[in-house]
């Protein structure tokens, strides 16, 4: 199986180990993995602040990039969801014949990093040891957008070692929004106070979810707070192993 | 008199502003209500019932998915033949024995309803609840043209008397608690021994107002559906207070919006069942009146409608904005909200509050005012999954989000605001690898001077600081995933030679 990797602007800015917990998951998995090197962004954040040309251009530069590639595999669920809700609306507004033709080809092929074990691969089980206390924040996108249902579940089930703890109103959104989070920022660190204190009563040692954009607003309040959690993308939790245990990625 | 009769409103610079052309932006309207505990305790704890009761009985259902598709395609084709379902509602309305006047704007409207209220030689009117006179400002307006409206809706009242505003569309009250209650009833019924107990207060409620119905020969109503096979008005409520305005007056006026047609008196049997779960949680609504022109003997015996367009009209011209006049008011989006969860309504600065406030208000000022609105929240999808008419509220948004910008780009407007040049300069990174690159090694180098020893930034000048203010951010780690890639892959080939 091939598939090339679509790591994200902020995966490689700010959170480069979730890129490396990916290509070990996936090679330890057989997957033969490129890295196309021209890759930067999906154009999420321009779309969602009303900046449409700007993120037609990103779209544009995706679909130019990827399309003769067998299968994409994205770690973030927001960037898939802008794919699949913004893509179609952008291309149809802005695009070309033969673009629409080429984005309609490429997009069955891309798959967000569950639904590519779990739908594309065929596994639950990816071998994955992680010895800790740990609960999953369904980030909006995931629930509502990519309709991810147990997916994350089926895989996090066959962690060795790990205990979960259900986080009370899984679907409550964290507040992030993009630019809403400095647009509105005090709205957004009102509902991102609600959220932590809903994750902070689990009393798990980690909060996971298959998006990091979620997992960093969540992080730098933790941090801010010294709430004693931390948090990790779900790739790296899957991609630990006994004897290579997820925290040597970091 | 009681007092309430006696009462001279005066300017009150702490009751919320409703009009979304003096209405603060929304990031600025917020602040208040965040530093209102009370409030905020309020409207999460109301809106967390009525939402827990609607999963409950949503789930009962188990046809829900149809049920919410035959309603978004009743709305959408009435959309599509909107001008011939509204001659045919005032042809039947009016061979029933009713009168339909059409008003264009909000001056229009509250003119029309003056003027029959006149010929009525009303000077007072009960009212039933109707957000869209609260649209039009119909009360101030006819306070000052001399005619008092007592609202006969328990919540209405409390606002009333209380000289607030409704925070929500089905619920207007729902940021005043019971002790909050007790205290304006007790000031201004002069119940000085009124207790907080819900009995004690309905009591008080329907004492004040048996009197308004008995005396009051004129009353306004708003409604929820105007079914145009048949000309009828169809209200649905919780009280009965709209059941006795519809009962005991001589004159009934009723304003509605123009989208509020259906086109068969059938298509009530999927819209009551849809509307009274996602609104209060309830199987069906205690009271559904529908009435239809005049009986002789029975019921007011001169009847009015207005149909109101008020900007409408013009929202029918595109498919994405369309979708905003299929909602019939239920509300179930804000209780989903978790924006509105923190502030609650009178942030909106408009009787619309919440995600369906965030995309209809704004248009129904034709994007001149509350532009602020579309960007009041965080596309999370929770009110789209549970509107019962499946508006996609997300896609509206992010379709007004880029009216917005591209009308202050027209202008010259914010051309140096730092969010609008730092997206500028973003599409141009974005645009090639290279460029993309040399930003995060600059980046990587300039941050350095914020970031603390524990590698973590604390604080951050301009927009950043908008983050820093409650979160840290984690500081940019030395090598980003595609040097890493690129330096495995050149270590890899050394390897393999």
């Amino acid at each position: 199986m091939r598939a090339s990797l679509f790591i994200t602007c902020y995966n490689d800015t700010l959170f480069p180990e979730t890129g490396r917990a990916v290509v070990r998951l996936l090679e330890r998995l057989g997957v033969q993995l490129d890295f196309h090197p021209q890759q930067t962004c999906c154009g999420q954040m321009h779309a969602n602040t009303g900046f449409r040309t700007e993120a037609f251009c990103q779209a544009k530069r995706f679909v130019r990039l990827y399309q003769d590639r067998e299968t994409v595999v994205v770690p973030s669920s927001s960037c898939v969801a802008m794919m699949r809700d913004q893509y179609p609306g952008l291309f149809e507004e802005l695009g070309n014949e033969e673009l629409r033709r080429q984005f309609t080809a490429l997009l069955p092929r891309v798959y967000e990093l569950s639904e590519f074990l779990i739908d594309r691969l065929g596994v639950d089980d990816v071998g994955a040891y992680f010895p800790h206390r740990v609960t999953y924040h369904a980030s909006c996108h995931g629930v509502r957008a990519l309709h991810l249902g147990d997916r994350p579940w089926r895989l996090m089930n066959r962690v060795r070692g790990m205990e979960q703890v259900a986080l009370p109103n899984l679907d409550r959104c964290c507040g992030f929004g993009g630019t809403f989070s400095v647009k509105n920022a005090e709205v957004s660190s009102a509902m991102l106070a609600v959220k932590l204190q809903d994750v902070v009563s689990t009393g798990a040692e980690f909060c996971t979810a298959l998006d990091n954009s979620c997992l960093m607003h969540l992080g730098g309040a933790m941090h801010r707070q010294y709430a004693g959690m931390k948090t990790i993308h779900l790739a790296e939790i899957l991609a630990g192993t006994e004897a290579f245990p997820a925290e040597a990625l970091a | 008199m009681s007092n309430a009769a006696q009462h001279h409103p005066v300017p009150d610079p702490h009751r919320p502003v409703l009009d979304p052309r003096y209405a603060q932006p929304f990031p600025k309207a917020v602040l208040p209500v965040l530093r209102n505990p009370q409030l905020r305790k309020n409207v999460a704890h109301a809106i967390d019932v009525i939402q827990a009761k609607r999963a409950r009985l949503v789930t009962e259902k188990a046809d829900w998915q149809q049920l919410r598709s035959a309603g978004a395609a009743i709305r959408s084709h009435l959309l599509e033949n909107l001008a011939a379902y509204l001659e045919e509602f005032e042809a039947r309305c009016t061979e029933a024995g009713g009168m339909v006047h059409w008003a264009a704007d909000a001056d229009e409207a509250r003119r029309v309803i003056l003027d029959i209220l006149r010929e009525e030689n009303a000077s007072e009117v009960i009212k039933i609840k109707t957000m869209t006179s609260a649209e039009i400002q119909l009360n101030p307006f006819l306070e000052a043209a001399g005619v008092h409206a007592y609202e006969t809706d328990l919540a209405e009242i409390i606002l009333q008397l209380g000289e607030d505003e409704p925070s929500h569309i089905v619920v207007p009250a729902l940021h005043v608690n019971r002790s909050q209650v007790r205290e304006i009833f007790a000031r201004r019924m002069g119940l000085k021994d009124l207790s907080d107990d819900p009995h004690a207060l309905t009591a008080a409620a329907r004492t004040y107002l048996r009197q308004k119905f008995l005396t009051i020969p004129t009353a306004i109503s708003g409604a929820n559906f105007l079914v145009a096979e048949t000309g009828s008005v169809v209200v649905v409520e919780s009280e009965g207070n709209g059941r006795m305005c519809l009962t005991l007056p001589r004159t009934m006026i009723t304003l509605a919006g123009i989208e509020k047609v259906l086109p068969r008196l059938q298509d009530l049997e999927v819209m009551l069942q849809v509307l009274a779960r996602s609104a209060t949680g309830e199987r069906m609504n205690p009271y559904t009146s529908l009435w239809t022109g005049v009986t002789p003997g029975d019921g007011p015996q001169r009847f009015h409608v207005v149909l109101l367009d008020n900007g409408r009209s013009q929202m029918l011209a595109r498919e994405t904005e369309r979708q905003t006049l299929r909602c019939i008011r239920c509300a179930a989006c804000m209780n989903s909200c978790p924006v509105y969860r923190q502030t609650g309504g009178h942030a909106y600065g408009s009787v619309y509050p919440g995600p369906i406030g965030a995309i209809l208000t704004p248009q129904l000022m034709r994007m001149h005012h509350a532009q602020t609105l579309p960007f009041a929240s965080t596309l999370c999808g929770a009110c789209y999954e549970v509107c019962p008419v499946k508006i996609n509220i997300p896609e509206v948004l992010l379709e007004l989000r880029s009216q917005v910008v591209n009308q202050e780009r027209r202008q010259g407007a914010r051309f140096f605001d730092p969010m609008y040049l730092g997206l500028r300069i973003a599409n141009l990174i974005f645009s090639r690898a290279w460029l993309f690159h040399t930003a995060q090694f600059c980046g990587r180098i300039g941050l350095r001077f914020f970031t603390r020893g524990d590698g973590w930034i604390h604080s951050l000048p301009s927009i950043g600081g908008k983050w820093t203010q409650t979160r840290d951010l984690r500081g940019l780690p030395p090598q980003p995933f595609h040097a890493w890639w690129a330096e495995r892959n050149r270590t890899g080939r050394q390897e393999a030679k």
